[in-house]
């Protein structure tokens, strides 16, 4: 499998990650090496078999729809890096 | 001063009134202290384990204590523990508090468990020789120029070390068996969904499990049953009632037990190890059992699977930290997408980015179907026809892992060599069956081997008797 670096980057602006210039030609050559060695997985005759999604055993857990266990507003915020009395505050977006 | 190693010494002393609570504690506060140059602790709640150590000696003598008085745990630094620090040993989340507590973790406290601290780990459970912490590895306590294996590499030397009796930690694919293997200890990945995941840092949902590391198959086996069973917080997590584990620990009759061809004719795997698994069978053979070798081809296909859907899984749990709600954010920020990535690189560390960026890759619109779905489809193969083997034997086993520790610094160049680490634990996390890795001897430089012993889904009962009987 190769990875230009038009692809890196992409892949990098989708996970919102910032490579440095000089990680990228490393990181480059990681994924290569790990997508070319999971490319194994192609000599499997997987032919009509069911993709797997869910490994647990439970079907259909419902409860009722009652409020409970909630975070309290200010145990909620107080991890934030920034915030004023009510809410995360984050830079402008809109102008 | 007195020494314990297992909870069943702790108890007997507490009953004889040799030592309180208190004393338990200051034990092992002592034995922190002595050997911190392990790195296993990133934080230790000295005061607030006395303090509580009082209130249970205080039950104790009422009568009243619950069914881990006395107990004192460790635990990974993946667990929520209200009004604690959590940081999964990275530096995105420097200075988070927890504002709730782990299902798990509440179960303890409400057996009147102690917690005495938080464990070193790679960061995010991302590795295999805790080499991948922000704050340093941790030191093998029997060669500490060895790696204690990963991701719980800190939970590992806890028990090992006797800093504490049990300690929690959490397995993806191996992060609870391996480093139990290169530290000789017992770990057990319990079967996927046992144990509710409410409270505890999210990598690979459809891999994570809890686990308990311990010098003993008892406390292993108290501390799973205690923990386990259904939780209105986790909708995943199995209905099934828990058996009461601790309570039937002796294994009757004989076992059919199957070992898997293609493990002895593994390439990574190192000569002690194999001839030490092959004189297990002799003696497993010697004792009574039936030992079968059957033929597994899709076994060197567990580890691509994995990789692909754990990297895939982790670039979706992981986009949770962004700077915004908690944890880093990056001063150097104007807008938002910068906000966002910059806090991100400078946040997550090198092995994280990886895997998200390779998450990334397989679950992007062209590739989605080739990689992911294509994974998810070998995962149905593996897991039926791990549980075809599992019915027709009572037992799988096989050496938990390729080599016995290695030098801390040998693997980190190359990311793939790190990751065959994990080549016979990846097995039961794709198949999702439980499986407990046991200390098995040692090699000719002293470094324990680790037996893995698998059963069929929620047979833990059948794999702590079985266990037990081994280590006999």
């Amino acid at each position: 499998m190769k990875i230009d670096k038009d692809t890196l980057h992409k892949l990098a602006h989708l996970a919102r990650l910032e490579l440095r210039e000089e990680d990228g030609p490393g990181m480059m050559k990681d994924l290569e090496e790990i997508l070319t060695w999971v490319e194994q997985l192609n000599e499997i005759d997987t032919e009509g078999v069911e993709p797997i999604t869910n490994m647990s055993f439970e079907t259909n857990v419902f409860r009722s729809d009652e409020v409970k266990n909630q975070l309290p507003h200010d145990s909620a915020l107080k991890n934030a890096p920034k915030k004023d009395e009510g809410f995360f505050r984050v830079p402008k977006f809109l102008d | 001063m007195k020494r314990f190693r297992s909870f069943a010494q702790i108890q007997k002393s507490l009953n004889e009134k040799n030592a309180s609570c208190l004393d338990v504690v200051n034990y092992y506060l002592a034995q922190i202290n002595q050997r911190k140059h392990l790195n296993a602790f990133l934080e230790v709640f000295d005061q607030e384990a006395k303090d509580r150590a009082v209130q249970i000696d205080q039950k104790i003598q009422a009568g009243k204590a619950g069914r881990l008085a006395g107990m004192v745990v460790g635990l990974k630094d993946v667990f929520c523990y209200q009004g604690h620090k959590l940081q999964a040993a990275s530096k995105i989340l420097e200075d988070f508090e927890s504002q709730f507590t782990a299902t798990c973790v509440q179960r303890l406290l409400d057996e009147d468990a102690i917690i005495i601290g938080r464990l070193n780990c790679d960061e995010f459970a991302m590795g295999s020789s805790n080499e991948n912490s922000a704050f340093g590895p941790v030191l093998n306590a029997e060669n500490e120029n060895r790696v204690p294996g990963g991701s719980s590499g800190g939970s590992a030397v806890a028990v090992q070390a006797n800093l504490c009796t049990v300690a929690l930690g959490s397995d993806t694919g191996g992060s609870i068996r391996q480093p139990a293997a290169f530290c000789g200890v017992i770990g057990i990945k319990p079967t996927y969904s046992r144990v509710s995941r409410y409270g505890l840092l999210a990598y690979a949902s459809s891999f994570d499990t809890i686990g308990v590391f311990s010098n003993t198959i008892e406390d292993n086996a108290l501390a799973l049953e205690i923990m386990a069973g259904k939780d209105d917080f986790d909708s995943t997590v199995s209905s099934r009632p828990v058996p009461e584990y601790h309570k039937k620990l002796g294994f009757e009759g004989k076992a059919k037990i199957a070992y898997l061809k293609e493990t002895l004719e593994s390439e990574g795997l190192n000569d002690e190890v194999r001839q030490n698994f092959i004189d297990t069978i002799d003696r497993l053979k010697e004792e009574g059992h039936e030992v079968e070798a059957v033929d597994f081809p899709l076994l060197k296909y567990a580890l691509p699977t994995y990789y692909i859907l754990i990297t895939a899984e982790s670039s979706s749990n992981l986009s949770r930290y962004d700077g915004v709600r908690y944890g880093y954010r990056s001063p150097n920020t104007l807008n938002m997408e910068s906000m966002y990535k910059k806090s991100r690189s400078e946040g997550f560390g090198e092995e994280v980015q990886r895997r998200i960026m390779l998450g990334t890759f397989v679950l992007s619109a062209s590739y989605y179907d080739a990689f992911y779905t294509k994974a998810q489809k070998v995962r149905r193969l593996i897991k039926n026809k791990v549980q075809d083997l599992l019915e027709t034997h009572g037992f799988l086993v096989m050496p938990t892992t390729p080599t016995t520790a290695f030098e801390l610094g040998s693997h980190t160049q190359n990311p793939l060599e790190m990751y065959l680490a994990d080549l016979f634990t990846v097995q039961a996390s794709v198949a999702g069956v439980p499986s407990i890795s046991i200390p098995n001897g040692k090699d000719s430089d002293g470094m324990p081997f680790g037996l893995q012993i698998m059963a069929n889904f929620f047979e833990e009962e059948k794999l702590y008797a079985f266990s037990n009987t081994m280590l006999k």
